[in-house]
């Protein structure tokens, strides 16, 4: 893992002395809100519907126990006992208090994370494979890039005062688990006759204006990141609109602009600005790669693991879903589901995030991800670890054997707790998941993701479900719009809105009718949903749907 | 023609823990039944100044529409009744003070 250089520690801890004044004087009034906004928000604080909120970095999701341990006691000390993971791979605090924050991020320094850049219109935490640097299907692992891409952003004084947000993501793997399409730099790491490079996409997004994703460079040589990145967000930074936040983000620079234009303007900058890359961010980038070596994995035969998959189902039903297969033969790739059937999807309380901590300790080589999917992962673990892996961790309230399955839901947390969600998320992911434990029908079910937002921003990536929720406030009810046939992988697709939306009441019955006409739809059992819907289009679910809709009609 | 006022309260968050407050006829109070319901138009907007002008105290306050039929003012839109209860998946926030009152 990175290691904060004299640099960076000093750096952190003059922020934080920064902060922390400003937080004095916002107490004792000499800031007004408008002037202390944008100060708290460049440190992660937001004010939400109930309380402050403070959501905390965790670059491209990777952690070590000594940081969750951190993360638990935070969440203890100064929060109420439990953490919210979101699905850029960052931890939210739901209910600080204004003068405990510069506390907060003071133990936070002390184990080299922050909450910088995780709101304003600025570069945000770069996310990456959650993955990474151990799945079986990677070409080069994508986080020391993220890392030097973290570094070049941070504090950039150009990229300040951006027109909109902007979100970076990076892939090491053709299998693309970062939804790098649906960001607004996405990069994937490709070679071409044997020479490592970068394709790069620019402009995708969800929210209000939901696209996909152009490749802006089919091929770029990985020496030439930083400055290609630096063109880019210049461009941006000067074509972008700032008259109209909705039309703000760079994929409608793009759009409105056109890829041509966009992409000729980018070079022409990029021409000016490259040779002030004297090769100091590749020194830089060879010295990080040196952080991110592999662990020393441990050569054992594999015998524990098929005994206990032999002699116990439940333990078996949870190795099917929740473990991923690693590059080491001997190893798998763990994801421990934060979507226990009923539970606030991404949420974890102190105790179990300790535990998770100790586990990667104990048997995972000190490595945690977070996942885009608000899922937690032990990156590396030996499979002849993995019987006692399970069996703290179903102690814990953590076995569920969900991973991939209708129950493993996205949620962002809507109207319980953001001040600019209109309807709630939480308790519709809540009732979905406990309905289909009910039906004990979710493994027969299969893949299938949902995805839920709480407002048009599209937090919950509801756009890129399988099963798209969006929740809305119609004439003063909450109302959830149904999305079918969205996808967040390497075939990123934008769902297809299926009809009129559903109160709150009707949304669970509807999403059962969806389910059940997928089972009778299937051609076969293998056959996924989405597969289906691919197969099918829009027609025989929607009739599912609205069955009155389809009788009147006939 | 212009619409009929509706009664209103001044609401906002209290700036040191961002919880949800109402202001009464003498501060302010945590709990949308104390609140002091505002029925003439000129009055609310000069509420809504002074309490925008306790800037070491209050954060975004604004007007929000209450049914005053009532003994005791209640919401009229469900993101004004999220913020007088708090969150739906845990006890927390307002229904965690009032268990422990």
């Amino acid at each position: 893992m990175y290691n904060y250089t004299d640099f960076d520690t000093a750096f952190i801890k003059e922020r934080n002395a920064q902060f922390r004044a400003q937080v004095e004087r916002r107490i004792d009034g000499s800031l007004t809100e408008d002037e202390f906004k944008p100060l708290r928000l460049m440190n992660g604080l937001y004010l939400q519907l109930h309380a402050y909120m403070l959501r905390v970095a965790i670059p491209y999701g990777t952690l070590n126990s000594r940081q969750m341990h951190v993360l638990a006691d935070i969440a203890d000390k100064w929060d109420k006992g439990y953490g919210h993971f979101t699905t850029r791979q960052n931890i939210q605090y739901n209910w600080p208090q204004l003068r405990d924050v510069p506390d907060m991020l003071d133990a936070l320094g002390e184990v080299q994370m922050h909450a910088i850049q995780t709101s304003g219109n600025t570069i945000r935490n770069v996310t990456a494979d959650h993955f990474a640097g151990a799945a079986a299907d990677e070409i080069a692992d994508p986080r020391p890039v993220a890392e030097l891409i973290r570094q070049w952003s941070t504090d950039h004084p150009e990229f300040q005062f951006l027109p909109r947000k902007f979100k970076v993501a990076v892939t090491g793997s053709p299998n693309d688990r970062a939804v790098t399409k649906a960001h607004d730099i996405g990069l994937r790491m490709i070679e071409r006759d044997g020479v490592a490079g970068f394709e790069v996409i620019v402009g995708g997004g969800l929210g209000r204006t939901p696209m996909i994703g152009k490749v802006l460079k089919d091929f770029l040589p990985r020496e030439d990141l930083l400055p290609y990145l630096e063109a880019i967000v210049s461009v941006y930074n000067l074509l972008g609109r700032r008259d109209n936040k909705y039309k703000a983000r760079i994929k409608i620079t793009l759009h409105e602009n056109g890829l041509e234009d966009f992409s000729a303007r980018v070079e022409e900058r990029y021409a000016l600005i490259r040779p002030q890359f004297t090769g100091v961010d590749q020194q830089m980038l060879a010295a990080i790669e040196a952080d991110f070596a592999l662990p020393t994995f441990r050569q054992e035969k594999v015998r524990e693991y098929h005994e206990a998959r032999d002699h116990y189902p439940a333990f078996r039903s949870w190795a099917d879903t929740n473990l991923a297969e690693h590059r080491e033969p001997g190893y798998a790739i763990v994801t421990i589901s934060l979507k226990a059937h009923g539970a606030t999807p991404g949420d974890a309380t102190s105790a179990q995030m300790r535990l998770m901590a100790d586990l990667a300790k104990r048997y995972g080589h000190d490595e945690l991800r977070i996942s885009h999917e608000q899922n937690v992962i032990l990156p590396h673990v030996h499979k002849n670890d993995l019987p006692s892996v399970y069996s703290a961790l179903r102690a814990a309230g953590l076995g569920t054997a969900n991973v991939g399955l209708i129950s493993d839901i996205i949620a962002c947390p809507g109207m319980d707790y953001c001040a600019l969600a209109t309807a709630r998320s939480i308790p519709i992911a809540q009732e979905i998941a406990t309905r289909f434990d009910e039906l004990k029908l979710e493994h027969d079910v299969g893949p299938l993701k949902i995805k839920i937002s709480g407002c048009i921003n599209a937090c919950g990536h509801h756009h890129v479900g399988h099963i798209g929720i969006l929740g809305l406030d119609r004439a003063g009810v909450e109302n959830y719009q149904i999305t079918l046939g969205g996808d967040g992988t390497e075939d990123a697709s934008i769902g297809e809105r299926a009809g009129p939306g559903f109160s709150a009441e009707e949304i669970i019955p509807a999403i059962e009718r969806l389910v059940m006409a997928y089972l009778e739809l299937r051609e076969e059992p293998a056959e996924t949903f989405l597969q289906t819907y691919r197969r099918l289009g829009l027609a025989p679910f929607k009739a599912a749907l609205y069955p009155e809709a389809q009788a009147n009609a006939a | 023609m212009p619409r009929a006022f509706t009664p209103k309260v001044v609401t906002a968050n209290a700036l040191l823990e961002g919880d949800v407050i109402y202001q009464t006829a003498t501060g302010w109070s945590r709990d949308l039944a104390e609140a002091e319901v505002l029925t003439d138009e000129a009055d609310a907007d000069l509420r809504l100044i002074d309490a925008a002008q306790q800037i070491d105290t209050v954060v975004g306050a604004y007007l929000a529409d209450v049914d005053a039929s009532g003994e005791t003012p209640k919401p009229t839109h469900f993101r004004e009744d999220f913020r007088a209860k708090g969150p739906s998946n845990y006890a927390h926030g307002k229904q965690e003070a009032a268990s422990h009152v």
